[in-house]
């Protein structure tokens, strides 16, 4: 069981949360003025490594508000969070 | 040495004093024409049928732990073609007439057990999209019956008919599927890649790839740089590691998927069991232990090991299925690394470095694609395009928008 960090809740179970993949992944403004590489790269393509990984989480069931966080794909252990989406 | 029952009578005879190791623990050479990197089923098969149906046998298998150490020795060992897509159904098949005639071609008992795989339906639409996916089969010329709640229940009288939530309304069944021995699989795979001469070198992990002007020239690892013209990537969960080191990025997330075995009891189950409405398969081991599984916990993962969240979901599954799973007690658990891919298909290509060839994005339905991803990547490797079985599993295909979306769920590999 993951113990999540919520900066707004605090550290609460997995259960309660969703997982909204890697973070920092901005849609385009424009998406028309993208290559298909360029789009395929935003929708597809990913980072996923063995190691620190900064990923989005939405406390579903709790204050229902998404954070970034960065945890260790390892390990499993938080590092730090951040407000925001 | 050749395994027949004339050999078996022989040692019995001379207390088992001749067995020989069933393949070499050679040093890697400095140079091979191609090394395949993982010596996982996929990497095994591909090196074998590299020299087996391309004659290509200067061949290395890196594989950075012990052969049978990673998911070819942690999945569920069911074998299947009950695709729906064309790009898709044709090529498992071609992997079921592999492991039909696997055994006798490797010399190795893979413990093949065509025991009928079983797929539940507890609903009208379920049954309807299971009616277009057996009909989607049989147009493939692929084995495929439409059972109603009567026929699965001559079959499997002891699951839970009429749960409340989930009542049985019959099920599809291929009864060419089944289960095979998944240590043996790899076994045989490497003795008989062994044989044509492949070298199977183990505890050699590899740290770099070294390319040249956009060609690849070799693999930096453990036991010192190998050079190779062509390099095949087979390494399931650490795809995008490797990728990395030859600066591309993938299309693939690493989850963790749970496995799980009860103790040992009676024949109870015959034939594989599936129950799409929990998302949950279940066999029995010929030990007598359930093999059952369920989810990938679903957050990006590379521990080998998992959740009680997803415990507790794939033993509520088993309960709402056979509550006579509330009288057994759990033997063991265990996680491995899927490599799961954006629209839940794999990946077999070229990559755009020359000479450096992918084979991933399996999700976890990669041990009964072994024979036919080996075929095909050794395929690829040595032609250096893909062949019809493979045509439709590219690495380009997310940007041509030409995706193999089994299950249409969108580009969300937590959803596959």
């Amino acid at each position: 069981m993951l113990l999540i960090p919520c900066p707004f809740c605090g550290p609460r179970p997995e259960i309660e949360f969703v997982y909204g993949g890697e973070a920092h992944i901005a849609r385009p403004a424009d998406p028309s003025a993208l290559d298909d590489a360029a789009w395929a790269a935003f929708l597809h393509t990913r980072s996923n490594p063995r190691g620190r990984h900064a990923e989005r989480w939405r406390h579903l069931h709790g204050c229902a508000r998404f954070f970034n966080v960065v945890r260790d794909t390892v390990t499993d252990r938080f590092a730090e969070h951040e407000a925001g989406g | 040495m050749t395994y027949s029952f004339l050999r078996l009578a022989a040692e019995a005879l001379r207390g088992q004093t001749g067995w020989t190791p069933a393949w070499r623990d050679p040093e890697p050479k400095a140079e091979y024409d191609a090394l395949v990197v993982g010596g996982g089923g996929h990497g095994l098969a591909t090196a074998y049928y590299l020299a087996r149906e391309h004659g290509i046998t200067n061949v290395a298998v890196l594989e950075k732990g012990w052969i049978g150490s990673g998911n070819a020795g942690r999945n569920t060992t069911i074998i299947r073609s009950n695709y729906l897509l064309p790009g898709n159904e044709a090529f498992y098949e071609h992997s079921m007439k592999l492991w039909e005639g696997l055994e006798q071609d490797l010399n190795y008992n893979a413990m093949v057990s065509q025991r009928g795989v079983l797929n539940l339906v507890n609903s009208d639409a379920a049954r309807d999209a299971a009616a277009r996916r057996g009909n989607a089969m049989r147009l493939h010329g692929v084995d495929a019956e439409l059972l109603d709640a009567d026929g699965v229940r001559a079959m499997v009288p002891y699951l839970d008919f009429d749960n409340a939530r989930f009542p049985i309304k019959g099920g599809l069944l291929q009864r060419r599927g089944g289960t095979a021995r998944h240590d043996a699989v790899v076994w045989g795979f490497a003795r008989a890649a062994d044989r044509r001469g492949v070298d199977i070198v183990q505890n050699c992990e590899v740290t770099g790839i070294r390319v040249s002007n956009g060609r690849v020239m070799g693999v930096e690892t453990t036991r010192g740089f190998i050079g190779a013209g062509k390099v095949g990537l087979a390494v399931a969960g650490n795809s995008s590691r490797l990728a990395g080191m030859a600066g591309m990025r993938l299309p693939i997330e690493s989850h963790v998927l749970q496995a799980f075995v009860s103790e040992a009891i009676k024949p109870l189950i015959d034939c594989v069991i599936t129950f799409g409405a929990g998302h949950f398969y279940i066999s029995q081991s010929d030990k007598g232990g359930l093999v059952f599984g369920g989810d990938i916990d679903g957050y990006n993962s590379y521990a080998q090991r998992g959740g009680l969240p997803l415990v507790e979901d794939v033993m509520e599954a088993f309960m709402a299925l056979l509550p006579l799973a509330g009288r057994l007690r759990v033997l063991r658990s265990w996680g491995g690394i899927m490599d799961m891919s954006m629209d839940g298909s794999p990946i077999i290509d070229r990559s755009p470095i020359e000479g450096l060839y992918l084979n991933t994005g399996w999700c976890y339905g990669g041990f009964k694609a072994t024979p036919a991803s080996g075929w095909c990547f050794a395929w690829t490797m040595a032609k250096d395009e893909a062949h019809p079985l493979n045509a439709a599993m590219r690495l380009d295909r997310f940007a041509s928008g030409a995706l193999i979306d089994e299950k249409g769920a969108g580009p969300y590999p937590n959803k596959h």
